[in-house]
């Protein structure tokens, strides 16, 4: 290599890429290296197959790690899972894991969580690295500065037998975001916002690079909403560049380098910026100051406005396509056009998802329910992201604002985000929901989704509607 | 699996942008551990009403489209979930291959590896064969993979692109780990030298 290729300057993106070059010839993709390969039960049991079926060993075990989160109850642990499939599943993976030697936390463990809580919680996700799961909210992990992206089954079963995958790179975007949020504005709203600007396919084939003030101070918990989104625009990853926020945060954690090492690991880390005179693909502004607490109003993540601004109307839409798809879009949320989902009735409330159910996420959401009581006409429910999670909540006493307000505080998983374990809405019932998709049904057959920030929901259910948690009295 | 070398078939619109892997298969039929019998539960909320009767008015429904082999979408075909459950129903219902204005990333990778052929044309071709099928279930498409083409009744032949190893991999039927298993030493080779942060 010439000093000039050495020196040209490098995105954050293409840094970790460049490092995780096992092989690249010409006409073929390039053979990543992935550093770790998260599971869950839902998407891994046909690779685990796949691998017994070719009579192939798992490369390096050492570098998966396995938790039950999607089909696993969120009533108490003791009791036997009710679900037969479930169950079934649930059993499945842990002999999985015990058969091919994959650390897990299974249906009992105290730290058990959703797989995107536990990485980062258990110091398992760490910058710079390669990061892959069979989900597509593995983005999440780019919080910490790592190229973190979904997988599909045979993908899996491919890392399992390789610790690699076959790549093509991916162009990047900078989506940078300059100034001060005002009070109660989040992460989700940030995400929330972008998605509703560059629309759900407007992703597709970047990965997401947040820059910016406002990212800057946002703490890893906001870092971790906002690149979990980041697949819900279509982006194959997002990421944040590591900082001090990031270090400190990963000081301790179970599984991350101890002492001398990490000090070692901070050394590298360090390097794991987008270089000054770097090229992005493409880049988006947005201004702090302009973004306001938002919802979705319609059937996917990109149909998000203010919630005090009126819905757009078919007419308004440029393409017959557009027309008709907005009009379902509100005929199936029974909301209408030209008035703002202020004001929208809710039935059932959930704070929760590996979006926002970490420990900072519940303070926001109890801050609101603190002495004020859930509407007589709303189920509330609050599902911690994991064990962990639960019992900083506990000990900061959050539980029990909770519980004398009135809303139902469960054990940890994925829940009522994908509706898989029995806890789901009805057919017709409106839900707030602090999850990621609004898609049609996706808590439940018929259920429609409003998507927001923990503030927010918890604001819902006290209230029984939609409501700007800013104005709260 | 089979060779994709070629393929006459007729279609089935499924005439919605941005339709995510959500309503190709629910969650609450991911609970199984095996690929095979996800067909019959594909599109299951638009197919069966609330009480699992077929709903007459939609296109899987109609016996016109029954036997067709390519599924016809707008913008943004199976976006959302990474769930490989989406293109494993789509293909156990009988699908082999799917033309679209655009892909959702990860879906379109999970169908490629199951030799189920995205294809990728431009806006106004797709938006018209949409409506030529849905007026005349008969048409069929001719899809040529060696030689990256399909030829549209009423509109002529288009090329379409497809990464080369991807398309090796279809025509051949090859097989993705035993690929990369074939360079096992230079993976051994780099792990010598890469921190990877075991999980002790
Ligand atoms: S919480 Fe929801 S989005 Fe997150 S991993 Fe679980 S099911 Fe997927």
């Amino acid at each position: 290599m010439t000093n000039a290729l050495a020196d040209t300057p490098k995105t954050l993106y293409q840094k970790i890429w460049d490092s995780h070059v096992v092989l690249q010839k010409p006409d073929i993709p390039a053979i990543l290296y992935i550093d770790r390969h998260l599971i869950h039960e839902v998407t891994s049991p046909q690779a685990f197959q796949g691998l017994r079926d070719r009579k192939l060993p798992m490369h390096r075990p050492d570098l998966v790690f396995g938790v039950v989160d999607h089909s696993i109850p969120t009533y108490d642990r003791s009791r036997p899972v009710e679900d037969p499939e479930a169950a079934r599943q649930i059993s499945q993976f842990e002999k999985n894991c015990e058969e091919f030697g994959v650390r897990y936390f299974g249906a009992h463990s105290d730290k058990q969580g959703i797989i995107h809580v536990i990485g980062p919680e258990q110091g398992l996700t760490l910058p710079g690295m390669t990061i892959v799961c069979g989900d597509s909210h593995t983005s999440t992990h780019g919080a910490f500065g790592a190229l973190a992206f979904g997988i599909g089954t045979s993908e899996i079963e491919h890392v399992f037998a390789t610790q690699c995958l076959l790549q093509q790179p991916s162009k990047t975007m900078e989506i940078r975001v300059e100034g001060k949020l005002s009070e109660h504005i989040t992460a989700k709203d940030i995400i929330l916002a972008i998605i509703g600007k560059i629309g759900i396919g407007g992703g597709t084939g970047y990965v997401l690079e947040y820059t910016g003030s406002a990212i800057r101070s946002l703490s890893m918990e906001g870092r971790m909403t906002l690149c979990n989104m980041s697949i819900e625009a279509g982006a194959r990853a997002g990421m944040v560049a590591p900082d001090e926020v990031t270090f400190e945060y990963l000081k301790g954690k179970p599984f991350a380098p101890k002492d001398k090492a990490f000090d070692e690991a901070v050394a590298q880390w360090r390097q794991l910026t987008t270089d000054v005179g770097a090229k992005y693909d493409t880049v988006i502004e947005l201004k702090a100051e302009d973004i306001e607490p938002m919802v979705t109003y319609g059937t996917n993540p990109g149909m998000a406005i203010g919630i005090s601004k009126p819905l757009p109307t078919p007419d308004q839409m440029p393409t017959e396509d557009e027309k008709t798809e907005l009009a379902d879009a509100l005929d199936y949320m029974k909301v209408e056009a030209a008035k703002p989902m202020a004001g929208t009735s809710v039935d059932v409330v959930f704070i929760g998802s590996c979006t926002n159910s970490r420990i900072e996420d519940l303070r926001d959401a109890a801050q609101i329910a603190k002495s004020r009581k859930v509407a007589t006409s709303v189920r509330a429910l609050v599902v911690p992201g994991s064990y962990n999670v639960k019992r900083q909540a506990e000990a900061e006493g959050l539980d029990k604002i909770f519980t004398d307000a009135g809303f139902e505080w469960r054990e940890p998983g994925c829940s009522m985000c994908i509706a898989m374990n029995g806890d789901q809405i009805e057919s017709g019932q409106l839900c707030a929901s602090t999850s990621n998709r609004n898609f049609k049904g996706r808590q439940g057959p018929g259920g429609r989704t409003v998507l927001m920030s923990p503030a927010m929901a918890a604001a819902a259910a006290v209230t029984g509607k939609l409501v700007d948690v800013r104005k709260l009295s | 699996m089979a060779k994709f070398t070629t393929l006459t078939a007729r279609c089935a619109p499924m005439n919605l942008n941005n339709i995510d892997t959500d309503q190709i298969i629910p969650a609450r039929f991911l609970k199984g551990t095996s690929k095979v019998g996800l067909g019959d539960k594909l599109f299951h909320d638009w197919r069966y009403d609330a009480s699992g009767n077929p709903r007459p008015e939609f296109a899987l429904n109609q016996p016109q489209y029954k036997g067709a082999e390519v599924l016809v979408a707008p913008h943004n075909l199976g976006c959302g979930s990474s769930r490989e459950h989406a293109p494993w129903a789509i293909k156990d219902f009988g699908f082999k291959a799917m033309i679209a204005i655009s892909f959702a990333d990860i879906f379109k990778n999970n169908s490629l590896k199951n030799q189920l052929l995205p294809i990728a044309l431009p806006e106004p071709v797709v938006l018209k064969l949409l409506s030529d099928i849905e007026a005349d279930a008969t048409l069929s498409v001719s899809i040529d993979l060696p030689a990256q083409t399909v030829s549209i009744p009423n509109q002529g032949a288009f090329p379409f692109s497809i990464d080369p190893y991807r398309k090796k991999c279809l025509v051949d039927d090859l097989d993705d780990i035993g690929f990369t298993l074939s360079y096992l030493d230079t993976i051994k080779a780099f792990e010598t030298t890469h921190e990877a942060y075991a999980i002790q």
